[in-house]
């Protein structure tokens, strides 16, 4: 039985530099990186040094907690550097690319195909981060026995890429192989998530084995915490994970092909590219040959990402584990005078109090800049537009603030993740740093609870 | 502007920490602040931000007190040369008012103002711009002959105990400008109630005309003298006696629209706080045995300060309740018990301040209860998800 979910809170901002549904064809960049950084909470072990010659699927770092856990290099070449930050802290690993070779992990003959057989695949190629659970929005447990799997089917982020364009310019049949693995995971349903806003492709309609429903509604509809929250709310103990839709095909290219090549499509995207476009590429792709000659001069930002949820990864960034998006904005790091008193018919908002409130159809220039000073909660009664769940946001930010653990979990902390209350910081008129305060709450959830 | 900024960029070393004006800091920030929106980009979290910011929504509020302010001066205008039986025309009525109320306007936001700075040195913060608000409602609930020295006592009352020992703006318990207004109250009845309060120079003893008394309608009907009363019309306009900003419902009617339309004031508040004026005048109405519980509900909405109390001091946002629901519940009860204490508590002639000061109170415990039920309903999911796994 499919469901139809139509949700009304939310906000779509609308922005300039959304990519055009054209593929463009893009030669591999030379450099390649996995990020510890890409996945919360990890605490991260070497296992190569620099010089050491590596194939696609050989391991780079374990998790030191969980050291089952692998993450493996996206190409074959050499481990050229490994970048450390603040007190040491490993930023990135990078790889320079060269051939392309891939251990084989072997072709699967998926009817014969036992759970932990395909766990100790995932695991060992370096696909396993791929797979996430809710609570805590983290690398899944491989000892947890999740209630659903869900797969979102589409982004309503700004600028996001359109799901239903990156499915017809892949293979369905991976895909299928993918959902084939996942449901032999879950004794529950593997729930697929369309849009329902727009016409999902006949190919995509057609997938066995998943239980399809459709999302319609403003962003955050998309985001795969909002629709487990309406269709198999998450309680204290309960477990359910989610994979990213084109990591499906991924996981589906490992048991059919027998190879880690994580590739995806990727939208470029952002008021800052000269020609916003599609293109392939693989999971820590480097991104300044990638764009070279394609973005406007001036002080840019490069997010891999959206807007809202996104990393700054600066011109030489790699792309992150799990984005399928490359957002480019300008900076906003310039004095404005009296900005806070104009009309503003260039300034959009979620409130009514500029006059781009006229013009509800166009599309603006957003940039980086924080729009005023940080202040105390104020306004009350303006997160809850935003966050489509039976949740009270304000209440549960001040718990985690006040560090009050049952009242978090008796607010709903482990049904959220940080993409669900990015909208809450982005119309926050008191500038306060939303996100960080759940990934602190989450933080100590993890931290109390085991 | 690159010359102003310019001096501005010069000036700074000496206001930041180890300058010589280190202790202006703050201020020296609140005014760059205010001239120039500062340069800060995101760092962490959503790379983009909404464009409005608490200065904005503040002005929003001042510019719906606009309505309310201009009104306000041409009517003390308007009842002072009544008062005295000159007819005068609509200017000089207004710049007459203009003048009387401009002394209480920066006499309230030099006291405030100045507090406000010093809190916020002491706290290292930057200066919030909540008192740009108070400090314009404060004149705009007080009698116009209220003497300027008792307008700073009350202004400072208010900013110091009524906010800044909460931890400042969007701490406080209580709705600074309704601190203001209870403190005078009760430490200077004389100069807040009675029939001269309203006029300007009634208080010095001027001389006014036969039949001319200054009592707001709220008196009369107090006194039982409803049928007094000037006609709904002449009381939704405006051009009655009162403190100076609540006498035209016309007026905050406007101020109204403008924060409900830019959604800076919740009209959920506004509505319920005349939804809950209705129940209980017609809960009066139907049990009437006196002139006062007989007069039409409506009525309630233009005397006295029921309609500026609704728009502006129910709906701010730090006092009020913080839930949807709970907005319901704090707007409706403010509106019941305003009609009850001015219709059945012989005391107070007029009841929306103890009111809203009151819910101001019970609102945290309103929230509590409607937090309590989404937290029952989430334990409630979990246990019947646990029940299915058993069976």
């Amino acid at each position: 039985m499919s469901v139809s979910v139509k949700l009304k809170k939310g906000f779509d901002l609308r922005m300039k530099g959304i990519a055009e549904k054209k593929m463009v064809e893009v030669t591999d960049p030379v450099l390649f990186a996995v990020k510890p950084t890409d996945f919360p909470g990890l605490t991260p072990k070497m296992e190569v040094k620099p010089g050491e010659k590596v194939q696609a699927g050989t391991t780079l770092f374990v998790d030191k907690l969980n050291p089952e856990i692998r993450f493996t290099s996206p190409v074959s070449g050499t481990v050229v550097a490994v970048n450390r930050g603040e007190r040491r802290k490993l930023l990135e690993v990078v790889v320079e690319k060269s051939g392309d070779d891939f251990i084989n992990f072997g072709k699967q003959d998926l009817s014969a195909l036992s759970a932990g057989k395909i766990k100790e695949l995932l695991l060992a190629s370096g696909l396993w981060p791929a797979v996430r659970q809710r609570p805590y929005h983290i690398i899944a447990s491989p000892g947890s026995v999740p209630k659903s799997i869900f797969v979102s089917g589409f982004d309503s982020a700004p600028l996001a890429p359109d799901y239903n364009f990156i499915a017809e310019n892949s293979d369905a049949s991976l895909f299928q192989t993918g959902i084939t693995v996942l449901k032999k995971l879950t004794e529950g349903k593997v729930n697929l998530i369309f849009n329902g806003k727009s016409e999902t492709p006949e190919r995509l309609k057609k997938i066995a084995g998943a239980e399809i429903s459709w999302f319609s509604g403003p962003h955050p509809a998309g985001n795969v915490g909002v629709q487990i929250h309406h269709l198999d709310p998450l309680n204290k103990g309960e477990v359910v994970w989610i994979v990213n839709f084109q990591d499906v095909t991924t996981i589906g290219r490992l048991f059919d092909e027998g190879i880690y090549k994580n590739e995806r499509i990727v939208a470029l995207t952002g008021s800052e590219m000269i020609a916003p476009h599609y293109c392939k590429m693989r999971a820590g792709a480097a991104i300044d040959s990638l764009l070279k000659e394609k973005v406007k001069a001036g002080h840019q930002r490069y997010i891999s990402g959206n807007v809202l949820t996104g990393t700054n990864i600066g011109e030489h960034g790699f792309l992150g584990f799990y984005d399928a998006q490359i957002t480019v904005i300008p900076e906003g790091d310039y004095y404005e005078f009296f900005g806070w008193a104009m009309p503003g018919f260039d300034k959009p908002s979620f409130y009514r109090t500029f006059f781009s409130a006229l013009l509800p159809k166009k599309n603006y220039l957003l940039n980086t800049n924080l729009h005023g000073g940080e202040r105390a909660f104020v306004l009350t009664g303006k997160y809850e537009k935003v966050v489509p769940m039976d949740i009270y946001p304000m209440q549960l930010l001040k718990a985690i603030l006040a560090q009050e653990l049952e009242m978090m979990e008796n607010l709903g902390i482990y049904e959220i993740a940080e993409e669900d209350f990015a909208l809450c910081e982005y119309i926050c008129p008191s500038k306060i740093e939303i996100q960080a305060i759940v990934r602190q709450g989450i933080d100590l959830m993890i931290k109390e609870m085991s | 502007m690159d010359f102003l900024r310019k001096k501005i960029d010069q000036l700074k070393p000496h206001f930041s920490a180890g300058g010589r004006f280190s202790r202006f800091q703050s201020v020296f920030e609140g005014l760059e602040t205010f001239i120039f929106v500062p340069n800060t980009v995101t760092f962490k979290g959503s790379h983009v931000r909404d464009h409005l910011d608490l200065k904005r929504t503040m002005t929003m509020v001042i510019l719906a007190l606009l309505p309310v302010f201009l009104f306000g001066a041409y009517n003390i205008g308007l009842q002072h040369f009544r008062s005295l039986g000159v007819e005068t025309g609509m200017m000089e009525n207004f710049w007459f008012g203009f003048l009387k109320i401009l002394p209480l306007v920066v006499v309230s936001y030099g006291v405030g103002l100045g507090i406000e700075f010093i809190a916020a040195q002491i706290r290292g913060h930057e200066i919030n711009e909540g008192f740009l608000v108070t400090g314009l409602l404060i004149p705009l609930i007080m009698p116009i002959d209220i003497p300027l020295w008792m307008l700073a006592i009350a202004t400072a009352f208010a900013v110091i105990i009524g906010k800044e020992v909460f931890g400042g703006t969007g701490m406080n318990v209580f709705n600074p400008a309704l601190v203001a207004r209870a403190f005078l109250f009760f430490a200077y009845p004389a100069w807040m109630t009675g029939d001269k309060v309203w006029t300007e120079g009634l208080t010095n003893g001027a001389k006014i005309v036969d039949g001319f008394s200054g009592a707001t309608p709220l008196a009369l009907c107090a006194a039982g003298e409803s049928t007094k009363l000037p006609s709904f019309l002449e009381m939704f306009i405006g051009t009655i006696p009162g403190s100076i900003g609540e006498t035209s419902t016309l007026a905050i009617l406007i101020g109204a629209l403008i924060l409900v339309v830019t959604g800076v004031g919740s009209w959920k508040i506004i509505v319920s706080v005349f939804a809950g004026g209705l129940g209980m005048g017609l809960l009066l109405n139907a049990f009437a045995v006196n002139a006062y519980m007989e007069l039409p509900f409506y009525y309630h909405y233009v005397m006295g300060s029921f309609a500026f109390g609704a728009v502006f001091m129910a709906t701010d946002p730090v006092s009020a309740s913080q839930t949807e629901t709970g907005k319901w519940i704090y707007g409706f009860l403010i509106g019941v018990l305003s009609v009850l204490i001015r219709v059945v508590n012989p005391a107070y002639p007029e009841g929306v301040m103890l009111a809203i000061l009151l819910m101001n109170m019970f609102a945290p415990l309103i929230d509590y209860y409607v937090v309590q039920s989404n937290i029952n309903r989430r334990i409630k999911r979990g246990k019947v998800a646990l029940n299915k796994q058993k069976v």
